[in-house]
């Protein structure tokens, strides 16, 4: 039984990280129907800037709690600036052009960033210092929850009501769900659809690089690459929940973390990684749009 | 044209130097070191004053050409039409092609052996390109996950010839006889496989279908990785056998001129066979289908078998590819296969410009050749490829050598 509550709460854990990298993915798509490949990317960019930022305050005598958060306050900062950049120079030019267009745009902007930041920075992987405040209360369950998995549940909850509350009632998230339905009405109606798309990019940054922070904190090392993996797991668990819908996104997420937890615990750990695809793989054979995706009409 | 405000254009430079100075200082100024007992931190400001030299100036020329792309909408384009108008002459076109094949037989017996193995590489991604294009450029299907099929060719050689070695030697026949018994075997183990993955495909679109691809590519690869006994995993198969020539030993200076030749006739069947593909019925379909599915199924063409076709169709020539993949390193384990691979397979594609031939002719031999004679720059040649790749989109997006469409021209009399 220990064993199972170990599983599941690792699985939780994990699908909290998809979480906050899968509600960037499906928000985007959701908004320009594009595959942001480039989003692992920010996600890692976000993380490296939380240590570069956090290790220099730390060597001047900054105290771990303060490190922790000018060190994600640094991250969300950046990613947001990349991610709108990235938005204004690779994908704005292309936004009337066909859809295979932007994607590999996307797919080329990935491929620049890694081997920006493998250029500039290193190839090696580099050890993360755990600046994650550490509970006092749960060394005796230290073995089915750690502080920094507290951490990790803790703000994705908080990451989530906050995008709920953006997206369900302020005028931003208003006209972001107008724009998401139909992106030339908005534009009649006076939305201005840059500006939307622009703001709902830097939110998934922002979420992006609280979920890179918090997952190299939890793992203790970071490395260029590591954007890559996460990316394209978020997708899938984008893409399970339904991609588009902000609550299939965290769905999704969930499954994926617990379909993989539970087939790596009892099945085969050599498999981990195929068990998330072997889940989408069944899901989309149910329900082609995701479990919370809507049916798609097709029209002529 | 209208007047250039410089000082407006200056502003704007400043400006988008600054930008990229702020976005770029934690990366590539600062650099910490978490090794010692406490972190250090180098500043390399050198950088800083690189960037935003850098940014100034590129931003003008980042202006100019969209400015240039907005005008060049508004007239057509006639550079490439030119250039293929004049091809197009059989008076230009049967010696040029000619001349063109003659050399490329000669080639391995002019050029070196290193030479000769970075065209084999072109060819194998030709043929890949040759493949997915019919995937991509003819059914607008998104495959992310073409490198499974290369690698079932790939394997089917391999695996094969480590199962059946013994046996082959104690029938008394040579290991060279493999590859010509491979080449059937891959390339109908790929098209089922091919068909097989497209069954729970065919009710899904657009980007779906993408994940799925990608999906399925992903298992094929860990399958290939994890299943020690069949596999070798990791580590892969060694000493796969070069093929022989009618029972002849070939010898092993000679070995890659004839794999060489070996490939570029495939390649030139290939062009010949897909040419032929294009125009017929199912070719036609295709078209449709890609154009508008509805309309496409409301005329009849059945949107399943069309898809059935293209997905086993592209997959039958990566089985072949992946032979001769097998054939030319001698080893093969599951590295080869990863979904970079899928993604280079595609920029090919895509670079060149879908559904064109000549596309995927210059866009495999851009895409091999320009990184290997810039080895110089191979640090960067990465982050070269990713910037031009979205450079490509945005300012030439129907790809280098851009298809053309089949267009019926009617006479008045005809009427």
């Amino acid at each position: 039984m220990e064993y199972f509550i170990q599983l599941f709460m690792s699985g939780m854990v994990k699908g909290s990280i998809y979480a906050l990298i899968a509600l960037g993915y499906t928000m985007v798509y959701g908004i320009i129907q594009l595959i942001n490949f480039a989003h692992g990317e920010i996600y890692m960019i976000g993380a490296m800037v939380a240590l570069i930022f956090g290790a220099t305050l730390s060597a001047a005598g900054m105290s771990t709690g303060g490190v922790l958060i000018v060190a994600l306050i640094a991250a969300m900062v950046y990613a947001a600036a990349y991610g709108v950049t990235i938005e204004r120079m690779a994908y704005k030019p292309l936004r009337n052009s066909p859809r295979l267009s932007a994607l590999i745009s996307a797919i080329g902007m990935s491929i620049f960033l890694q081997n920006y930041v493998l250029l500039s920075q290193t190839s090696n992987y580099i050890p993360y210092p755990n600046w994650v405040p550490q509970f006092a209360f749960l060394n005796d369950y230290r073995n089915i929850l750690n502080s920094n998995q507290l951490f990790i549940l803790m703000t994705t909850a908080v990451v989530m009501v906050f995008l709920t509350f953006i997206i369900k009632f302020t005028k931003m998230g208003k006209a972001m769900r107008a724009t998401a339905q139909d992106k030339q009405m908005a534009q009649l109606v006076g939305i201005n659809v840059n500006q939307v798309i622009s703001m709902t990019f830097l939110l998934g940054s922002v979420t992006a690089a609280l979920g890179g922070v918090l997952i190299c904190s939890y793992m203790g090392q970071i490395n260029y690459y590591i954007g890559f993996i996460a990316g394209i797991k978020a997708f899938v668990a984008a893409v399970l929940g339904g991609i588009g819908s902000v609550p299939g996104a965290v769905l999704g997420s969930f499954v994926l973390g617990w379909g993989e937890s539970f087939g790596a615990g009892y099945i085969s750990s050599d498999y981990e990684d195929a068990f998330a695809f072997i889940i989408l793989i069944i899901i989309l054979l149910v329900r082609p749009s995701g479990i919370l995706g809507k049916k798609e009409l097709k029209k002529v | 044209m209208q007047k250039i405000n410089w000082l407006e254009e200056l502003k704007k430079s400043t400006l988008s130097a600054l930008w990229f100075i702020f976005l770029t200082f934690p990366i590539m100024v600062m650099k910490v070191s978490t090794m010692g007992e406490t972190p250090e931190t180098f500043y390399r400001w050198g950088n800083l004053v690189y960037v935003g030299i850098g940014t100034f100036f590129l931003s003008f020329v980042w202006r100019y050409m969209h400015a240039r792309k907005e005008f060049a909408a508004k007239k057509k384009s006639t550079e490439v039409g030119i250039i293929r108008s004049t091809l197009g002459k059989p008076k230009v076109k049967k010696p040029s092609l000619t001349a063109l094949i003659v050399f490329l037989v000669a080639f391995p017996f002019i050029f070196s052996m290193y030479q000769t193995n970075i065209m084999i590489s072109v060819l194998i991604y030709i043929i890949l390109g040759l493949g997915l294009n019919i995937v991509i450029g003819y059914g607008g299907l998104l495959h992310l996950g073409y490198a499974a099929f290369y690698a079932v060719g790939a394997y089917t050689y391999a695996l094969f010839f480590h199962f059946a070695q013994d046996w082959f030697y104690s029938l008394g026949l040579q290991t060279g006889l493999m590859f010509w018994i491979a080449i059937p075997a891959a390339v109908l183990l790929s098209l089922v496989f091919g068909a097989l993955i497209c069954l729970p495909v065919i009710r899904l679109r657009g980007d779906y279908l993408a994940i799925v691809t990608l999906a399925f590519g992903e298992i094929t690869r860990m399958v290939l990785q994890n299943w020690g006994d069949v596999t070798q995993g990791p580590s892969g198969i060694s000493q796969i056998p070069r093929p022989w020539f009618f029972g002849m030993r070939v010898d092993p200076i000679f070995a890659s001129k004839y794999i060489y030749l070996i490939a570029l006739a495939m390649v030139i069947i290939s062009i010949i066979l897909i040419k032929n593909l294009e125009n017929s019925k199912i070719g036609r379909a295709w078209e449709a289908m890609r154009e508008d599915e509805i309309a496409c199924q409301s005329m009849g063409v059945s949107l399943a078998r069309s898809k059935l076709y293209s997905f086993a169709l592209g997959a039958m020539w990566a089985g072949f590819a992946g032979v001769l993949l097998a054939a030319k390193t001698t080893f093969i384990n599951p590295a080869s296969f990863t979904l970079w691979e899928s993604v280079m397979i595609l920029c090919i594609v895509v670079l060149g410009g879908m559904g064109s031939i000549p596309g995927v002719l210059v866009g495999a031999s851009l895409m091999m050749l320009l990184p290997e004679y810039f080895r110089a720059f191979s640090e960067y040649r990465m982050l070269i490829f990713g910037l031009v790749l979205v450079l490509m989109m945005i300012f030439k997006p129907e790809g280098i050598v851009p298809r053309v469409r089949n267009k019926y021209t009617f006479e008045e009399e005809d009427l």
